[in-house]
């Protein structure tokens, strides 16, 4: 039995360093406590409120989040916004819909049942007006990067002056996270870029960590049931685990008195 | 054996298994004598069992809300993880599940290694055991492909691209493995297709695997042919399935400690990024229980010949019986082979470790000598070990090494060869 857990875990060890391996040639990236993490984490809802109002009024006008609609503002596990404020925000926005009986298509306020509006057209429209660079959709970025959310994190918070020995084109930034530290994206963040309803102060480093809450909600948006259910399924097996190891001995004991 | 004489007690029951006997099926399998010493690493091969049906239900749930289309794959997985009901969790427990079924299969696959499991009379099973991982691995693979990602569209580029080494008509296969000229939408169906289609063999032969097994009876830790039904035995019902089953819900334990607070560990985060042919990720690698087969791959120079190593690493495996020359089975006896056998753990594991690293300076080197040790000990020190290794006594019977140092043992013995 021991031996069964030894190996257990010298598999998960390798595994695991394994897969860290791969983003491990990179700088170390900034830490904050972050909420969602651990057995029972949770967002903290007015993060998540504020994470999205940096989204909406400064990384939107470049980033999509095509997988997500006004609806999911509402649920349970997420910003939680009531329904009104939701129903507002979809209507702050102009949806192309259509076509109408004439056959045309028409612009109508957004409804909680739409997408995220789209900054561009196409990946192509968004090339064009970026440089070149597409500005990744951010539904999944968290998990479609190696260091999740403390990259994001730090990414944010990475912008410096480059070495002298670097030089960069135009357009082109310098940032100590980036693989290759050369970022397309101009730092986003300054103090008191957005102002915040509930009287946080705006410091980079606060809308940094709102932004990425948000971020990490929007790529897991059942995270929270998910820690939730993994609790019970996990303290549920657990004790069926024991008492079929008592049962396990009982039966086995009819065996062993025989030998 | 006895279930041949079985009969159902109720006129209902004779009636029935008169025509279909599966009620002598059904007493035969509870009944099963199986050895009583039995350890944990035994427990495997429910475990495995467990995964394949656990594979198949997930996988049945979510094809019913997958879109197998180059522009909307990427999209439906997001669908359902976003709006299905709990599609987040069958489609975490289908992911994990796929690695959680080849850590079964890793840990069945050295248990018979060190046990001699493949020896005569088990050949077949061991043979159809190799089937069914070879499956297991091209099953795996399509089904990475699905989600549509980055790593799967790469990953489906490298591993199709292997078939062009081989001579003349490479090219030609590639091609009509793709259904194109490149890995686009023809083969994202048809990897569907496959996907779909592959558990069903499995299980087939799963039921082969499991029906061989129950001709010679399960091999055991001491390594003996044992007297069936005996002291040495124990029916199937309730010892083992008890057994199994508490081994089971350990593993499930692990098994959902990965599916609700690490689904994404065992993972890479490209395949969270839509495939797009235009962009190569900075490192392909494939999943991690496919490594150790990569690095053999990544270690041979030349492709065509690294594309024969890499078969032949696990091709190596279906003639392990006749590879392995001692007739005593059990590790327990063979103090050299025991050794041999933890190298080649470690040689496996290091393998693994740099199939993830670069191919380049001191990773391809360690791949080179791990890959020709990896020959190595199944062509050379397996074939000659058993002419030379001095092995320890045998028990004759399981109840034997319980009552060990009893001054009878030798005088026991003795009575046994007088009546042979």
């Amino acid at each position: 039995m021991n031996s069964l857990f030894k190996l257990f875990s010298i598999i998960i060890i390798i595994i695991t360093s394994n897969s860290y391996s791969f983003s491990a040639e990179k700088v170390e990236y900034l830490k904050t406590d972050w909420s969602f993490k651990g057995l029972f984490g949770k967002f903290d809802r007015s993060s998540l409120q504020r994470g999205y109002q940096v989204y909406t009024e400064v990384c939107a006008s470049c980033h999509s989040m095509k997988y997500l609609s006004y609806r999911n503002l509402v649920e349970k596990g997420g910003p939680e916004f009531s329904e009104a404020q939701a129903k507002a925000i979809a209507a702050s926005f102009d949806v192309t819909d259509g076509p109408n009986s004439d056959g045309d298509m028409f612009t109508r306020p957004g409804k909680l049942s739409d997408k995220f509006v789209m900054p561009y057209e196409n990946v192509k429209a968004a090339q064009a007006a970026n440089g070149g660079a597409y500005p990744p959709d951010m539904s999944v970025l968290v998990k479609a990067r190696g260091g999740g959310v403390d990259y994001i994190y730090s990414l944010l918070q990475g912008y410096e002056e480059p070495p002298s020995n670097i030089s960069l084109d135009d357009g082109v930034y310098y940032n100590k996270y980036m693989y290759g530290n050369k970022i397309r994206m101009a730092a986003p963040l300054t103090d008191g870029l957005v102002e915040y309803g509930d009287g946080t102060n705006a410091t980079v480093e606060q809308m940094s960590k709102d932004v990425t809450t948000f971020l990490m909600w929007s790529a897991e948006p059942h995270l929270e049931a998910r820690h939730q259910m993994g609790f019970k399924a996990i303290v549920y097996l657990i004790i069926l685990t024991v008492l079929v190891y008592f049962s396990m001995k009982k039966i086995w004991s009819r065996i062993e008195s025989e030998v | 054996m006895s279930d041949h004489d079985y009969r159902p007690k109720s006129k209902v029951g004779q009636w029935f298994n008169d025509r279909l006997p599966l009620l002598t099926l059904a007493n035969h399998l509870t009944d099963y004598p199986t050895p009583k010493n039995l350890n944990y690493w035994w427990t495997f091969g429910g475990i495995l069992t467990f995964c394949l049906i656990t594979q198949i239900v997930t996988g049945l749930t979510l094809a019913m809300h997958y879109i197998a289309h180059a522009d909307m794959a990427f999209e439906s997985v997001e669908h359902i993880m976003r709006d299905v009901n709990y599609g987040w969790l069958i489609r975490y427990i289908h992911a994990n599940g796929a690695s959680m079924f080849f850590l079964a299969v890793y840990i069945h696959i050295f248990r018979s290694l060190f046990y001699g499991s493949y020896k005569s009379p088990r050949e077949i099973i061991w043979i159809l055991g190799i089937i069914i991982y070879l499956l297991m691995m091209a099953a795996a693979f399509m089904g990475y492909v699905l989600p549509w990602g980055q790593m799967s569209f790469w990953g489906a580029t490298v591993i199709t691209n292997l078939f062009s080494a081989i001579p003349l008509v490479g090219e030609g296969i590639v091609t009509w493995l793709w259904g194109g000229y490149s890995v686009d939408n023809p083969t994202l169906t048809r990897f569907f297709t496959l996907h779909y289609l592959i558990p069903f063999l499995i299980l087939g032969l799963v039921v082969l695997h499991i029906w061989a097994l129950h001709v010679p009876g399960n091999n055991n830790p001491v390594g003996i042919d044992i007297k069936k039904p005996s002291k040495d035995t124990v029916p199937f019902h309730p010892y083992i399935v008890i057994k199994d089953g508490f081994a089971l819900l350990m593993f499930m334990i692990v098994f959902a400690f990965f599916v609700f607070y690490a689904p994404n560990i065992l993972g890479h985060a490209d395949n969270y990024i839509e495939a797009n042919p235009m962009v190569t990720p900075a490192h392909i690698v494939p999943e991690w229980y496919l490594l150790p087969f990569y690095a053999i791959l990544r270690s041979v120079p030349d492709k065509l010949l690294g594309v024969v190593a890499m078969l032949s690493a696990i091709l190596i495996l279906a003639v392990l019986p006749w590879l392995d020359t001692s007739k005593i089975r059990s590790a327990v006896f063979r103090p050299l082979y025991k050794q041999f056998y933890w190298i080649l753990v470690a040689d496996v594991l290091i393998l693994g470790y740099v199939g993830a690293m670069p191919a380049e300076g001191l990773y391809l080197l360690i791949a080179r000598v791990a890959t020709a040790y990896y020959f190595l000990h199944f062509l050379v020190i397996l074939p000659v070990l058993g002419f030379k290794e001095k092995t320890l006594p045998v028990p004759l019977s399981i109840t034997e090494p319980i009552l060990g140092g009893s001054p009878n043992l030798a005088a026991a013995r003795n009575n046994e060869s007088k009546i042979e």
